[in-house]
């Protein structure tokens, strides 16, 4: 679900630091330096990195609006090979039946099952193409405020882990402790109740 | 500040007391709502509520759910104790319409609906979409962030235990399951 669509899901952060000036140019370096690699074609199960908002499956920044209002978008994207399981099984017992007749072996051992079947995902994962989740990033830099378009625990870590990556800055998920640590301007004296809180029961 | 992780465990509570209050607030101080909409609008108690009972092990979930929702059960489910998950909420301000669920561990926006806004016909209409798409989450963004600051700044107060927890409990007692 994009910003566009018509039911959108939002998970708020708050961007702690700056970026070295000029920002636009920082922005759409660092963004360029770990946009979404290909895996179509070879092994590797899954990429992760960004594009663009506009043309997600021909990341560029140089032609994209990065800029847009009074902020930055662009999207995170997960691309991701699954291989059913039941086609593993098949190749896997087509290879080992292969491997027996070749050794005339009553048996395999485990470590050599182990073998055929990396053998195999590995095979699998050259020829299956990679499937593209595209999450759509909202960054009010002059804020400090990002909106991630999921709410999906998967796609929340990927940024988490790759805007720190990218920019050396962390995000700090806003849920209700820090929404009240960050943006409720509580006096010292309520910052301090905020910490002592316990659950209480409101049972009627 | 805190570990994030710990944070987020040890405040859990936070949220679903969060929407148990904010629910009640809607039910019972419809003027403070809307002035904490800056009297912009008026919100309303969606299709849908989930109540957990944390006290369980496992928890218990009740979901109530569709147009004519007997919101009945879910008193029943507080009465028992259990505190609300996840609200959808329903807000109106004009003509404009906005619905969308808050998840309480997160406070997470969900199936947001926002006003329709003007289709995308070309790229060079992109730009405006986003401006217009983002200012119209915008606006439940700081509806959300001005009843959450209500909350916050009741819930850290004496206020809390001294009013708002016994008239919570009246509200429950007195509603009709």
């Amino acid at each position: 679900m994009g910003l566009l669509s018509s039911s959108v899901a939002l998970a708020r952060y708050r961007v702690d630091g700056k970026l070295e000036e000029p920002v636009l140019e920082t922005v759409a370096e660092s963004l360029q330096r770990h946009v979404i690699g290909d895996i179509d074609g070879n092994a590797a199960e899954k990429a992760v990195g960004w594009t663009s908002f506009e043309t997600p499956y021909r990341p560029d920044f140089a032609g994209s609006s990065l800029v847009i209002g009074a902020y930055f978008v662009f999207a995170l994207r997960v691309d991701k090979k699954a291989i059913p399981r039941g086609v593993i099984r098949k190749y896997c017992a087509a290879e080992e039946a292969r491997e027996l007749a070749r050794t005339g072996a009553r048996y395999l051992a485990r470590e050599e099952k182990r073998r055929i079947r990396a053998q195999v995902e590995e095979g699998l994962l050259l020829t299956i193409p990679a499937t593209p989740n595209i999450f759509d990033v909202i960054w009010h830099y002059e804020a400090g405020e990002l909106w991630l378009c999921s709410t999906l625990k998967e796609a929340n870590e990927a940024l988490e882990t790759l805007f720190y990556r990218t920019f050396h800055l962390s995000l700090i998920r806003l849920f209700p402790f820090t929404l009240a640590e960050l943006s409720a301007k509580l006096s010292s004296s309520e910052h301090d109740r905020l910490l002592a809180l316990s659950p209480t029961s409101l049972r009627g | 500040m805190l570990d994030i992780a710990v944070a987020f465990s040890r405040y859990r509570f936070l949220g679903p007391e969060f929407l148990t209050w904010l629910w009640y607030a809607i039910e019972t101080d419809p003027d403070g709502i809307k002035a904490a909409a800056m009297g912009r609008g008026l919100l309303t108690v969606g299709d849908r509520i989930v109540l957990e009972s944390s006290a369980d092990q496992p928890a218990e979930r009740v979901t109530i759910t569709g147009e004519n929702a007997d919101l009945g059960e879910g008193i029943v489910a507080l009465k028992k104790g259990a505190l609300v998950a996840e609200l959808r909420l329903h807000y109106m301000a004009g003509d404009q319409e906005w619905r969308f669920s808050l998840k309480g561990d997160t406070l997470a926006l969900m199936g947001l609906k926002t006003p329709r806004s003007v289709p995308v016909e070309s790229p060079d209409e992109v730009e405006g979409a986003v401006v217009d798409k983002v200012g119209l989450c915008d606006e439940v963004v700081r509806l959300l962030d001005s009843l959450f600051l209500r909350f916050i700044k009741l819930r850290v107060s004496e206020r809390w235990r001294e009013k708002a927890v016994s008239g919570i409990k009246a509200w429950i007692k007195a509603a009709r399951p």
